[in-house]
């Protein structure tokens, strides 16, 4: 197992290719629960648990039923019916044996299923041909990108949202291109990897 | 004249992506070329048209508490159609879209759509309504790409427009670009209807599929932006 593969897969996840700011994947979530940053954080961690999860679950479907079988062109009626699943099921258990986590995160949980951020990481875990391990690694990593935009915005918003923009850039424009401002500042991360690691 | 309006309805009233604003992520990730912008159109189109014309036939035999994984079992396999069908007969294309290709199976706008009208509307209505709203997407994410093409690589589909390709602003085929173009499109939108798209484009659950079942507090704090 070579463990520094799997830092150069986590930091890259995290900071260079990281699945909001550069990937635009789970947009949705990113500007409409990252007014406050309690709801950020909340959205957040659901979305590592279950993007962990699904590609727990996911990765094995893929490579010992479909593929041996030749039905991989099966796979994304697959995951997106395992992933709808397991979100009501993880919703289910929570709300039975672990109450105050289910408070903390039931909201959001129904709201994932269709967060393409979590259908993304799984397709493109087997799609660039990581093992399992590297597979987990690789969403654990998207996840807390994930996170670490959402948090970064939620501060920038409450910001924004105090600001008194032309009427026209009022609510979703400004929102994007203070995005857009987080975005570029995610380019300085590029090399970072290469620098570190190289 | 209302199956007129339920065909003109997506395209300019209720954009999908300019005025309810559905489909962003699509929308922001494929819009750097206008040949892939008109290919995602078009392949989305395709499965909302196919999708709203099967959960319409199917409306009355779908239990209604069931109704969502339905939905997203009928839109999945259309989309598993449509990526067959570009890898087979447009593989540069397919290469282009790359992961946003599956991921037609979240976009919002379909199963919006589902939940919204083909569960209420005859089959043809729906079908009416899925071009139209199919033509919406396409068109909105033409003008994003006519933008960020132009600017940002100097050509349109592809051909070279002069003075601008010897002087291209390289970031608007990026990411940070993506996120500016869209907010001066829903910017320049707001302007035009004075104001009145602005209610609905704050980011609200209106359109989402899974507003009933997501509680309603989130529901509440976007709506009340």
């Amino acid at each position: 197992m070579d463990f520094r593969a799997l830092v150069i897969i986590l930091m890259s996840a995290v900071l260079v290719n990281n699945y909001v700011l550069r990937q635009f994947l789970g947009i949705c979530p990113f500007l409409g629960v990252s007014k406050e940053l309690k709801n950020a954080t909340g959205m957040s961690v659901a979305v590592i648990f279950v993007m962990l999860l699904a590609t727990a679950v996911t990765w094995p479907i893929q490579a010992y039923l479909l593929n041996p079988n030749g039905m991989g062109y099966l796979q994304t009626i697959v995951f997106i019916l395992v992933i709808a699943a397991l979100v009501q099921l993880v919703e289910i258990t929570l709300k039975k044996y672990i109450p105050a986590l289910y408070t903390a995160l039931g909201v959001y949980l129904p709201l994932i299923t269709t967060n393409c951020a979590v259908l993304g990481v799984t397709i493109a875990n087997i799609n660039k041909g990581y093992t399992f391990i590297e597979a987990l690694v690789n969403a654990l990593g998207s996840g807390l990108g994930f996170m670490l935009a959402m948090v970064i915005f939620s501060g920038v918003r409450s910001h924004t949202e105090a600001s008194d923009p032309p009427p026209s850039f009022k609510g979703l424009p400004i929102t994007l291109i203070s995005a857009a401002i987080l975005s570029l500042a995610f380019f300085g991360f590029n090399g970072v990897i290469e620098n570190l690691f190289g | 004249m209302k199956k007129l309006a339920n065909l003109t309805r997506g395209i300019l009233k209720e954009n999908p992506v300019l005025v309810l604003v559905l489909g962003t992520c699509p929308t922001l990730a494929v819009s750097t070329q206008a040949t892939n912008a008109i290919g995602m159109g078009l392949a989305a189109t395709a499965v909302l048209v196919c999708s709203n014309i099967a959960i319409s036939l199917l409306r009355n035999v779908i239990p209604d508490k069931v109704r969502i994984p339905c939905y997203i079992v009928v839109i999945a396999g259309f989309v598993t159609v449509v990526q067959m069908v570009v890898e087979a007969y447009a593989y540069s294309l397919y290469q282009a879209l790359g992961i946003y290709l599956p991921l037609i199976v979240v976009n919002c706008i379909i199963l919006g759509r589902a939940e919204m009208f083909a569960n209420k509307n005859g089959v043809g209505d729906s079908a009416l309504d899925g071009i139209g709203m199919g033509v919406g997407f396409t068109l909105a994410l033409l003008a994003m790409a006519t933008i960020r093409e132009i600017f940002g690589n100097g050509t349109w589909f592809g051909m070279a427009i002069p003075a601008l390709s010897e002087n291209t602003i390289s970031i608007m085929t990026m990411a940070p670009g993506g996120f500016v173009v869209f907010g001066l499109l829903i910017a320049l939108v707001n302007k035009l209807t004075k104001g009145k798209a602005i209610k609905k484009t704050e980011f609200g659950c209106e359109g989402c599929p899974s507003a009933a079942a997501c509680g309603k507090l989130k529901c509440g704090e976007a709506g009340d932006n």
